[in-house]
């Protein structure tokens, strides 16, 4: 074992909170830690035992090896590392279960540690509902587990002298199948050591049917410290020495840094040094209300902005901007078969720019020395956000070192990033750690806004009503993104000097090699044929899907089933109005044009469970003043295939005031095998609830200038006050089949089932998210004329 | 500066302070709590709730200079994940959070408020609640765990 030297701060906080040392220095090799790394002193203590155990600051651990997934103390404790992060959705009690079900050990006894460049392996961003592909399938951690039993067996069956073939592992042992007495555990065969062998990718997984811990509601492990508020965030993330940076931002879009009065600010407490490079400034200072009060203080001069588009006439602006084309499908017959159809049904959906809105603005905490960077972020890819720090800092990445720390819920690319930036440029600056926390205004007039859509959509129906051509044409508006090498994708990075991803218009668009069903473009009712290929989840045959990507105002960046949500509001709308058009049942009408088995099912369980009334729309016999009920259906097949929902919603619109109030959702949801029924409703009621926030009051808004919706007032968001659907999740399991994502999809068809509601109960079709009292009542207005 | 003498969870801090500093940033930098976050700083949003004297208080705009002789009661106060207060319990049970960084807001304008209206049915409750923002959504389970809590503490 190797000697510790720990630093005074390290011992201290270790001694305060109880550790000793024996907590973390059980390994020789593998990194092995037996207590909890959520608390100040795990920290530092995971940092001295990296450095006792000779792992050098900026290792980056090798994906092939199975000891950077793995670690079995002498204790018998299991140490898992994963590239995936907790944000709030329950990935840390699923991953801990997926690692107790492949080991064989009780999830009492495993420690998981995720997301630090210098420990865990990379598996690059946490998002897009992809985790639970990542590490449940045959890859990941759960490859990894397999591996690790299957090696165990191996290893017990050489020591207990019985074939492999009779052996059982359990409990954290192998034993002899039929006599217990005869075993060894999996501290006595490895505890304490590295395994030392590559990822098998043939280990065989368990099969759901023989799952203990998987499968199961298991309550998540975090709550408790959570709501008693034990819990460390990086808001709380204090380090020995550190500062308070505050940044400036421009007063408007486009504005350049002209000048600094740092005399403005001359004599105030604590105020260390005013930061500046290329159109960034900020303010650092002792403590952080010392940064925010010399921040507001500083005398800043700008130039004007570069003007920004007309806010209300923006999806027309976006429709003559030089754009990047792309062609999902074109089956080449489109124009004709419209042309001979028995009737052509028209309609443009538009969808604004929406945030993420996280409730605590973002924060970071960066400790920039000359040769170590330290980073502490709540961003989705640690892994990314090394490189571009490294960038930002102009230094080597293997100097950088990020630790994920948990922040609020982020949704997809909030601040977290940015955040970053900031913190780490400051504490470049004065040489000191410096911890940033944004503004409710920096975070919400700066993040990176989900996108603006509009999409025109026509179908040709023959004289029964079938459609026998579909025809999306759809225009998109982003800037910026995840900022992968490039700080300039991010507000902050930008404003420092750095480019965004430049934007390069294409057109036209290059034929199709093979159906993409990525983002939902095309709708799940054609078939989606390139080639000789069919990847589409519909019939029909006759069908065209053209994107044009324009470049934004604003940064963008993925937002909570991101393009999915935008597409799938415009596709099932769509749907909706057709079948009101031929006056059949919305969701008989759906089901006659699909043929993806598993949207079949979720459609026709969602029917059942909500016991939908069959009949079209709209609904008969509601009056035209007061409050109307009706229902609506929506359904998608999340990019084509990555997790599967059908929902039916029941709306009361006010129609006097406006007012719409979802009473009533049945989501039926298939996302594979189930691998934490609580876990899994908890998401798909906070999507679905996320998504009827965004349908009815979220909306980003700006001026000639600069954006106006910067904090709760200006950009309105459901409350706890305000009436929330009964909800009713029907699970489909699919012990068979693949892992896929699940966080998103039942948000993707909010929209679209709120619209058809409101359609169903008064006759009147909104094309337009948000769904305001005022948009409400303007398009009732114009049915009664 | 003069010195403000602060009663927090029980416990008695004597702090050299500007008394306009909002009380937020004295539990959070100062005291280094972790219950009471920074989510808005203008009263919008819940997350930097404390209670004060049995009131829920947004401390991001509160002076701490306004509550020095108040008995001040943070999240971390109210019960530890061994013990747990009731409301909290209420919390783990219903599995009511998903990121969990709004919950200073809702538990405690929920229990100061279920204090002094004992007899509240669930409407005036979510009254009570309507200035208070959870962006993760997890109102269905909130509002049940807060039932909950009501419910048991009547019973
Ligand atoms: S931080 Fe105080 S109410 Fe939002
Ligand atoms: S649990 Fe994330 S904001 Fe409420």
């Amino acid at each position: 074992m190797n000697p510790l030297n720990l630093t005074p701060d390290a011992s201290e906080a270790l001694d305060r909170e109880g550790f000793s040392r024996r907590h973390f220095l059980k390994g020789s090799g593998a990194l092995i830690v037996g207590f909890s790394i959520t608390s100040v002193a795990g920290r530092i203590g995971l940092e001295t035992a990296l450095a006792a155990q000779g792992a050098p600051a900026a290792a980056q651990p090798n994906p092939g090896q199975l000891d950077s997934w793995l670690a079995i103390g002498a204790d018998g404790i299991v140490t898992a590392y994963t590239g995936k992060c907790e944000l709030g959705q329950g990935l840390t009690t699923v991953q801990m279960q997926l690692v107790a079900e492949e080991l064989s050990v009780p999830m009492q006894r495993v420690r998981l540690i995720q997301c630090d460049t210098s420990i865990t392996p990379n598996q690059g961003t946490t998002s897009g509902a992809q985790s639970h592909q990542a590490n449940f399938n045959k890859a990941g951690l759960a490859q990894a587990g397999a591996t690790a039993r299957q090696a165990l067996l191996r290893l017990g069956s050489e020591r207990l002298g019985v074939p492999a073939a009779q052996l059982i592992a359990r409990d954290g042992a192998i034993s002899v199948s039929g006599d217990a007495s005869r075993r060894v555990t999996y501290a006595e065969l490895v505890g304490g050591r590295t395994f030392q062998m590559l990822i098998d990718a043939s280990a065989p997984r368990k099969h759901p049917k023989e799952w203990t811990v998987m499968g199961q509601p298991v309550a998540r492990v975090d709550i408790p410290s959570l709501v008693t508020a034990q819990a460390e965030f990086v808001h709380n993330v204090r380090v020995p020495g550190m500062l308070h940076g505050r940044p400036v931002r421009p007063p408007a879009v486009g504005a350049t840094l002209q000048g600094v009065d740092e005399s403005s600010i001359a004599g105030m407490p604590g105020v260390v040094k005013v930061v500046t490079q290329k159109n960034y400034v900020g303010v650092v200072a002792e403590k952080p209300w010392q940064a925010i009060q010399a921040a507001a203080r500083l005398k800043v001069s700008w130039s004007a902005g570069t003007g920004l588009p007309n806010n209300a006439q923006y999806y027309d602006y976006m429709r003559k901007q030089p754009s990047r084309d792309t062609l999902v499908v074109d089956s080449g017959d489109v124009d004709a078969k419209l042309k001979s159809a028995a009737e052509v049904v028209r309609a443009t959906y538009m969808y604004p720019f929406q945030m993420h809105g996280s409730i605590g603005s973002s924060c970071a905490v960066a400790d920039v020395q000359n040769d170590k960077t330290t980073v502490w972020a709540a961003s989705q890819n640690v892994y990314a956000l090394r490189g571009s720090t490294a960038t930002l800092l102009g230094v080597a990445p293997d100097t950088v070192r990020v630790v994920f720390t948990r922040g609020s819920g982020c949704y997809g690319i909030n601040g977290a990033d940015a955040a970053t930036f900031d913190a780490a440029l400051m504490s470049k600056v004065v040489g000191k750690p410096v911890r940033v926390q944004l503004s409710r205004k920096d975070e919400m007039a700066w993040e990176n806004y989900g996108l603006a859509f509009v999409v025109d959509q026509q179908v040709g129906l023959d004289a029964q009503g079938n459609i026998i051509a579909w025809d999306y044409e759809g225009w998109s508006a982003s800037r910026g993104g995840r900022p992968g090498a490039r700080p300039g994708n991010v507000a902050s990075g930008f404003h420092m000097g750095f480019e965004p991803a430049p934007f390069q218009p294409l057109r036209p668009a290059p034929a199709p090699t093979e159906f993409v069903g990525d983002n939902n473009t095309a709708p799940s009712y054609v078939a989606g044929r390139v080639g000789d290929k069919q990847g589409g989840a519909g019939t029909v045959a006759s069908e065209r899907v053209l994107s044009h990507r324009i470049e934004a105002p604003f940064f963008n960046g993925p937002l909570r089933a991101p393009e999915q949500l935008q597409n799938t509001f415009a596709h099932e709308s769509f749907m909706d109005e057709i079948a009101a058009r031929v006056k059949a049942d919305p969701v008989a009408y759906r089901l006659k044009h699909l043929s993806d088995p598993r949207l079949i099912d979720v459609v026709r369980s969602a029917a059942k469970t909500s016991a939908w009334e069959t009949r079209p729309s709209p609904k008969p016999g509601n009056r035209r003043t007061g409050v109307a009920s009706g229902h609506g259906f929506a359904c998608v097949a999340r990019d084509g295939g990555n997790g599967w929902v059908a929902m039916s919603a029941d709306v009361d619109v006010n129609q006097d005031n406006g007012q719409v109030v979802v009473r009533r959702l049945t989501i039926a949801a298939d996302a594979g095998p189930i691998s934490n029924p609580n876990g899994i409703r908890n998401q798909l009621e906070g999507a679905a609830l996320h998504g009827i926030s965004r349908s009815l009051a979220e909306e980003v808004t700006w001026d000639d200038q600069k954006v106006t919706s910067f904090d709760w007032q200006t950009y309105r968001t459901l409350t706890l006050g305000s009436v929330m659907p009964a909800m009713q999740i029907v699970l489909m399991d699919r012990p068979d089949a693949a892992a896929t994502g699940a966080g998103e999809t039942s948000i993707t068809a909010v929209a679209a089932a709120i619209g058809n509601a409101i359609f169903d109960a008064t006759g009147v079709r909104l094309r337009q998210v948000p769904f305001t009292p005022e948009r409400v009542k303007a398009a009732l207005a114009a049915r009664r004329t | 500066m003069p010195m403000i003498s602060l009663n927090v969870n029980g416990r008695r801090h004597t702090l050299d302070l500007d008394p306009q500093t909002p009380l937020l940033y004295v539990l959070s930098d100062d005291l280094e709590l972790k219950g009471p976050k920074f989510g808005c700083g203008m009263a919008q949003c819940g997350s930097c709730t404390v209670i004060a004297d049995g009131k829920a208080i947004r401390s991001c705009s509160t002076p701490v200079g306004t509550v020095a002789n108040a008995q001040i009661t943070t999240l971390e106060g109210l019960g530890t994940p061994e013990k747990p207060h009731p409301i909290q319990q209420a919390f783990i049970e219903e599995q009511a959070a998903q990121c969990g960084f709004c919950l200073s807001g809702v538990v405690l304008t929920a229990k100061a408020y279920l204090d002094q209206n004992p007899k509240a049915n669930e409407t005036q409750i979510r009254q009570a609640m309507s200035g208070v923002l959870c962006r993760c959504f997890t109102h269905t389970r909130m509002v049940r765990a807060i039932m909950k809590y009501a419910q048991g503490r009547n019973a």
